[in-house]
């Protein structure tokens, strides 16, 4: 076609806008001198806190447009504290956990601000809020047995769950559902039972994963997916090669993530896209068995379907560590405690794998590009800051930081972080976002109850 | 986003109203993430809070419905009891249609509205419908090509409603248009392995792939045909290694310049089992930095070498292929 090769289209000429003005920056950061340098990769910890902790207190007259998301709003606030490795003081604290109690649906879930239905994703945001601000008062006030009953309403003939009532069904109100239940320690069996099969379908051509089947791969969707599968033990039924192959492919010259193939990059990403690697690093055996399926022997490592086990143990090689289950009748059966056990030992063991994508590369655009010097973080150049970008830029930092560290927690070397070691940020649980150690409380308190 | 360019009359000082005691929300003494809503939002929640809890479903909590949602499209719960309303009313879901299309314009990104133009959608089921949603989303494409929800209620639309017949056409307007557009690939894909009138990914495949590589090779930095030449050979990793256009496209490009689609591509089907000709293997040759690996590495080991210098940005993920390769690959 001649026409196309003498005049860009759209895609190419977006795609020219954005590399000009990023080049600009790197140029820029290129050729001044070091300690100049120093300042420009900077994490601005003070302005973010500033920035955020204000966005916890009152917001604008044009947050109305987010007046049903006001869960997502203090779980993305929170969540960026928890990172920069601060806390909120004991009033803002309180003060959080009673709104979101008024969130809590009295049947279960939590809304999008009191008085109105539960929803999924708000239900996510919650819960990752109240278990980022910890403490007993925090954690004690969700209504497990509730949001079970909840669950199970959204729970969908073939295996997907809808966000509300009579609401929309996709990847993400699976991997919230999974995410909560599992880290509330009330997954189960039949929460479980062939949300597998759906998200399966909707693994993509491409290799990355869709809202829904037949819809095109996107970032978003290929961390929920992906999250989804590892912590219902299915994670080997995908295409993992495929799909570490289309995530790698998404970083882009800008140094960030795009969201789609042919896209434009977008400070998100870093973790929807960046967040998949720190996944992938923590499944070595399962991905050398795809990669190599004829030569890796691993003894009876199975599809993982719950449903095809007719073995009578089921074993189960994340990281190095066995998890097995027996079952006694035709069914095999997770208990309660095992499936929710999943996320518990997927940060246990060593990551033995190096990081499959540009881990300083991802941190220089985040810090040179996506930040905004007086706090918080943006999409790319060019665009406003907001608290959603400003939480995902911080998470997508934080597994950019840690993605050499063996253990979940170890800390990074200096030459793992691009900038100053004081740009070091909390590290998190890849699986439910939320940072390390408020995970492992939560842990033990729901353990425990 | 409002039709009328009236004042807004506070519902206060509407008649027909006065018999509603508004609900405010119970936020508490003391909210976090707290909005500093305009009056006329507050009244209006406060409204639809006392309908919502007396569920009441008449004409004028439906037009109630329609003011909060102008106001706030993404609130759920909002949309969730207007379509309880028009149940109960056994309203006309055609003037919805034209409802959606107007707040649709200004939140061609809300979730909300699309659930509810399929929610609509289904309901009316006919073909008037599709050809409606069809038309609809046609016109959201038009605004951005690639907007992830138009191309979702599409896809529903042609498996719930049909609709097939032309969509081979449109998908070749758009590439057209924009060959980099790589919702439409997945568009193509989508109809090719699912359309009715079509015989499915194997009867295809021959002209798809000839159509690809065409497009490949005019524009061979574009990622999408590259996906979607591989996909097209899906759960078929011996007929992609044994076709002979696969291999030999691999060559052409190759021979003009290092290209990383090629190059990821022919590792593929190395890795599942390709015997390369000398001619590829002295492609593949030219591009390698003389002192890299020693001259009788296998070809996929060069492959990864010369990927790890020409794409520098994935190279952590092309030094892992090269240590992954299956032993078969390591041997040619």
């Amino acid at each position: 076609m001649e026409t196309e090769r003498l005049r860009p289209t759209v895609t190419q000429r977006e795609q020219w806008e954005v590399e000009a003005k990023v080049s600009d920056i790197y140029q820029l950061f290129s050729s001044v001198p070091h300690h100049a340098q120093t300042i420009m990769s900077e994490l601005r910890r003070d302005k973010h806190l500033d920035f955020v902790t204000k966005g916890l207190g009152r917001l604008g007259p044009s947050y109305c447009v987010l007046d049903a998301n006001r869960p997502w709003l203090c779980y993305w606030i929170l969540h960026s504290i928890a990172l920069l490795g601060d806390s909120v003081d004991s009033e803002l604290e309180n003060n959080s956990i009673d709104f979101l109690n008024r969130c809590q649906d009295p049947c279960g879930g939590y809304a999008g601000g009191p008085g109105q239905i539960p929803h999924l994703a708000t239900t996510y945001g919650a819960v990752n809020s109240l278990l980022t601000l910890g403490g007993q008062r925090a954690l004690s006030s969700i209504n497990r047995d509730n949001m079970r009953t909840f669950m199970l309403r959204m729970k969908q003939p073939s295996g997907a769950f809808r966000m509300h009532d009579a609401g929309e069904i996709d990847v993400r109100a699976c991997y919230t559902a999974i995410s909560v239940a599992s880290v509330l320690k009330i997954l189960d069996y039949e929460l479980v039972q062939n949300v597998g099969d759906y998200i399966l379908s909707c693994q993509t051509y491409e290799g990355g994963i869709a809202g829904e089947p037949g819809s095109e791969a996107h970032g978003g969707y290929t961390f929920c997916g992906l999250a989804a599968m590892i912590l219902i033990n299915e994670s080997d039924r995908l295409d993992l090669p495929s799909l570490i192959n289309w995530v790698a492919f998404r970083q882009g010259v800008e140094c960030g993530f795009q969201g789609r193939a042919n896209k434009l990059v977008d400070g998100c990403y870093s973790f929807w896209q960046g967040g998949v690697f720190a996944l992938i690093r923590r499944l070595h055996s399962l991905i050398d068995q795809q990669l190599r399926p004829s030569e890796v022997g691993e003894g009876n490592l199975t599809s993982g379907n719950i449903k095809t086990a007719a073995s009578s143990t089921l074993s189960k090689q994340v990281c190095g560590l066995e998890l097995t289950s027996s079952d006694d009748d035709e069914t095999s059966h997770f208990g309660g405690g095992e499936l929710s056990d999943i996320g518990y030992y997927f940060v246990k063991g060593r990551a033995e794998l190096e990081p499959l994508f540009h881990s300083i590369a991802l941190q220089q655009y985040i810090l040179l590009c996506s930040q905004v010097q007086e706090g918080g973080f943006r999409d790319k150049p060019g665009k406003h800051r907001d608290y959603y970008h400003t939480c995902y830029c911080l998470c997508g930092l934080s597994v950019c930081q840690y993605s050499w560290s063996k253990l979940a927690d170890s800390s990074p070397l200096p030459r793992s972080l691009f900038g100053p070691y004081s740009n070091l940020l909390e590290p998190i649980h890849p699986l439910y976002n939320i940072v390390l150690d408020k995970y492992e409380e939560a842990h033990d308190f729901f353990s425990r109850s | 986003m409002d039709s009328d360019e009236d004042e807004r009359i506070p519902f206060t000082q509407r008649p027909e109203w006065s018999d509603i005691k508004p609900v405010p929300q119970d936020d508490g003494p003391n909210p976090v993430v707290s909005i500093a809503y305009h009056e006329d939002f507050r009244e209006t929640m406060d409204y639809f809070r006392a309908v919502y809890l007396a569920d009441e479903r008449t004409p004028r909590s439906l037009s109630l419905t329609r003011e909060a949602i102008a106001m706030n499209a993404g609130n759920y719960t909002v949309w969730h009891f207007r379509r309880l309303i028009l149940e109960t009313l056994n309203a006309d879901l055609h003037d919805e249609l034209v409802f959606i299309e107007n707040i649709a314009k200004s939140n061609p990104k809300n979730y909300q509205i699309w659930h509810h133009r399929r929610w609509v959608a289904e309901k009316l089921g006919t073909e008037e419908a599709r050809s409606m949603e069809l038309k609809f989303t046609r016109k959201i494409l038009s605004l951005d090509a690639k907007n992830y929800h138009a191309w979702s209620h599409r896809q529903w639309v042609l498996q719930a409603l049909g609709g097939w017949e032309d969509e081979l056409d449109y998908c070749q307007q758009l590439l057209e248009e924009d060959v980099y557009n790589n919702s439409v690939w997945n568009q193509r894909y989508f109809i090719i392995t699912r359309s009715p009138l079509l015989g499915g990914l194997t009867a295809m495949r021959e002209s798809e792939v000839r159509y690809t590589i065409e497009v490949i090779l005019s524009n061979p930095d574009n990622e999408s045909p590259w996906r979607y030449l591989r996909g097209l050979y899906k759960g078929d990793t011996e007929l992609v290694v044994s076709e002979p256009q696969v291999s030999s496209l691999c060559l052409k490009v190759l021979s003009i310049r290092g290209n990383i689609f090629a190059l990821n591509l022919l590792l593929d089907i190395l890795c599942h089992g390709l015997q390369p000709s000398e001619e590829l293997k002295r492609v593949v040759e030219g591009l390698t930095n003389s002192n890299s690996d020693s001259t009788d590495s296998s070809l996929a080991i060069k492959v990864c070498s010369v990927l790890e210098t020409l794409d520098p940005m994935r190279s952590n993920y092309w030094a892992w292929r090269k240590a992954n390769l299956p032993s078969h690959a390591i041997t040619i």
